[in-house]
């Protein structure tokens, strides 16, 4: 297929379409709205399912249940409304279905604005419905990485039986970038062996997250984590820069990892042994990867657009081996390589960095100096 | 080796699309490019400006401080960005909106009475076309037949009997920048 200039939001409609999207439902929200809005003039005209829910509730467990039957069904939203979907998520872990949902993230808490952040990393990555569970999550930093990912979500929660959840900010979803769409995937013509298809000549099948035995809770539990092992053993994905000789490396995912990427080269330029490693799965997250270049590396940078969420995951895999610095903007403010130039500039020369624990509250310190200055 | 430019001014003057006209043009050429527009409240009838990087490697921050390149439709973006282009860049304002000349010696910049431009052609919505002119003579990132191959490869069928015109308004642009353009290095001779 040949090139074509598509915007983010639309890219990943497209894509997931044609990787065969048999259902969608959502509500609309700003900076996502163009995907439901390209999925509501698709998915009727190729005689598949768009429905526009009442509200991001109604969405994920029309979801919930469509998935049940086996069909491949997503959702997408953006930061206010993900919240709204996270009891279903929760069930639908608990239910252990394949379910794609894409988060185009917004500044926040509350209702925010509609600028690009990665304040839900938390959220998405960590959990934010109740329960031990651990969706897989894709962080792109451009539109073909978009599209790429977006395939790759159907795929991965089908053999996992999982949430994926396709994690963007909105400035990926606004953005325009040439990009290559995939062909377009014939719809899948038989259903998993679990899936509630209407029992005639055979077994019932049930699919629930009720566990009224805790004995048997927690072998549920026993087999979400264990599929967990098997997703860290075989999915972890990142994309590294210079990292052969790297003294510092900076590690970004999504937009602050791409405005990370013009840092580094800047600084590569004025001759600092500079890399950076972009984690493309947040969960998995690239640990091991991290971890063995630990000893090379005289300091990381974690750069976020939040207050450090990412942060406390590579300080998990570094352990202190390495100082780990910080920075992030947050609210909706998206960096300027210069300032991650600054704090790169920073480590390098003066080779002093703070202890372990302090690291946020010296960031908040330089950053608020930045923001009072009115810059 | 990487170009910035910022287009702004406010909505339905056509910057988003300018903007696009570039990165159809950047893409059709095989550069990579990245394309970004103010999609916030000021979209709605306020200001609006989207940033076009082109690069002949992986584009990283899709955002910059300092562009090399700045359309300023409409005064409140010339105030705004004469004092962030890069210097040795361009700025092209809109004389038409714009009440006063443009003051930095560092940077090369014309004004063009765009508005006056577009009507004696025809119509006031070429605005941006004779602006994209005017950056593309001071700012050859991209050759001015290739920004009209893009508008024919790309423009809907229902408005492709505007594309003379648009030819036009880049046209005129261009030659109306060549004639008036402050340069860089001669804004510095004469003071």
């Amino acid at each position: 297929m040949p090139k074509e200039l598509l915007k983010g939001n639309i890219a990943m409609a497209e894509a997931a379409i044609r990787a065969g999207l048999e259902g969608y439902f959502g509500y609309p929200i700003t900076p996502q709205t163009e995907l439901l809005e390209w999925m509501s003039a698709r998915m009727p005209e190729l005689g598949r399912v768009f429905l526009q829910a009442e509200s991001e509730l109604a969405a994920i467990n029309m979801v919930y249940g469509a998935a049940c039957t086996g069909a491949r069904v997503m959702t997408s939203s953006s930061s206010p409304g993900v919240s709204l979907m996270m009891e279903g998520l929760s069930y639908i872990a608990g239910t252990e279905i394949p379910v794609v949902l894409i988060d185009v993230m917004r500044g926040g808490p509350g209702l925010g604005n509609i600028a690009p952040a990665q304040s839900d990393y938390n959220q998405i990555v960590h959990g934010g419905g109740h329960g031990d569970y651990f969706p897989i999550v894709l962080a792109p930093s451009s539109v073909q990485e978009a599209i790429d990912l977006t395939v790759l979500a159907f795929d991965l929660a089908e053999k996992y039986r999982t949430i994926v959840v396709v994690l963007a900010d909105g400035s990926i979803g606004q953005m325009m970038e040439p990009a290559e769409l995939p062909p377009m995937k014939p719809l899948k013509t038989t259903r998993p062996e679990w899936a509630t298809t209407g029992a005639t000549n055979r077994e019932k099948r049930v699919l629930s997250s009720i566990y009224l035995q805790p004995e048997q809770e927690e072998i549920t539990n026993l087999r979400l984590l264990k599929r967990l092992e098997e997703i860290e053993a075989n999915e972890i994905r990142y994309k590294s820069y210079y990292l052969e000789d790297a003294e510092f490396v900076v590690v970004g995912f999504g937009t602050a990892g791409r405005v990370a990427l013009s840092a580094v080269r800047m600084a590569r330029a004025e001759g600092l042994k500079v890399g950076l490693l972009r984690p493309i799965t947040l969960n998995p997250f690239p640990i091991a990867q991290l971890r063995q270049i630990t000893d090379q590396v005289k300091a990381f940078l974690v750069v976020e657009m939040n207050s450090g969420q990412m942060l406390l995951d590579v300080q998990r895999a570094t352990m202190g081996q390495a100082p780990v610095e910080f920075y992030g903007r947050l609210g909706g403010v998206v960096p300027f390589p210069d300032e991650i130039l600054a704090e790169i500039r920073r480590i390098a020369t003066t080779n002093e960095y703070a202890t372990n624990g302090f690291v946020r509250r010296n960031w908040l310190r330089r950053l608020e100096t930045l923001v009072d200055g009115g810059e | 080796m990487q170009t910035e430019i910022i287009i702004a001014g406010f909505g339905g003057q056509g910057v988003l699309f300018a903007g696009q006209v570039l990165a159809y043009a950047a893409m059709d050429a095989g550069k990579e490019v990245t394309w970004i527009p103010s999609y916030g409240p000021e979209m709605r009838g306020g200001t609006a400006n989207c940033t076009v990087i082109i690069s002949d490697e992986e584009i990283g921050s899709p955002l910059v401080r300092h562009p090399r390149g700045v359309i300023a439709l409409n005064l409140p973006s010339a105030d705004k960005y004469e004092r962030l282009v890069a210097p040795g860049g361009v700025l092209v304002g809109n004389q038409s909106l714009i009440d006063h000349p443009f003051s930095r010696t560092d940077i090369t910049h014309v004004q063009v009475l765009a508005n006056e431009l577009a009507e004696q052609i025809g119509d006031r919505r070429l605005t941006n076309m004779v602006c994209l002119g005017a950056l593309l003579a001071l700012m050859p990132v991209i050759p001015l037949e290739a920004i009209e191959k893009a508008l024919e490869n790309h423009l809907p069928e229902r408005h492709k009997r505007l594309l003379p015109a648009n030819f036009q308004a880049l046209q005129a642009g261009c030659e109306v920048a060549l004639k008036n353009t402050m340069h860089a290095a001669e804004t510095l001779k004469n003071q």
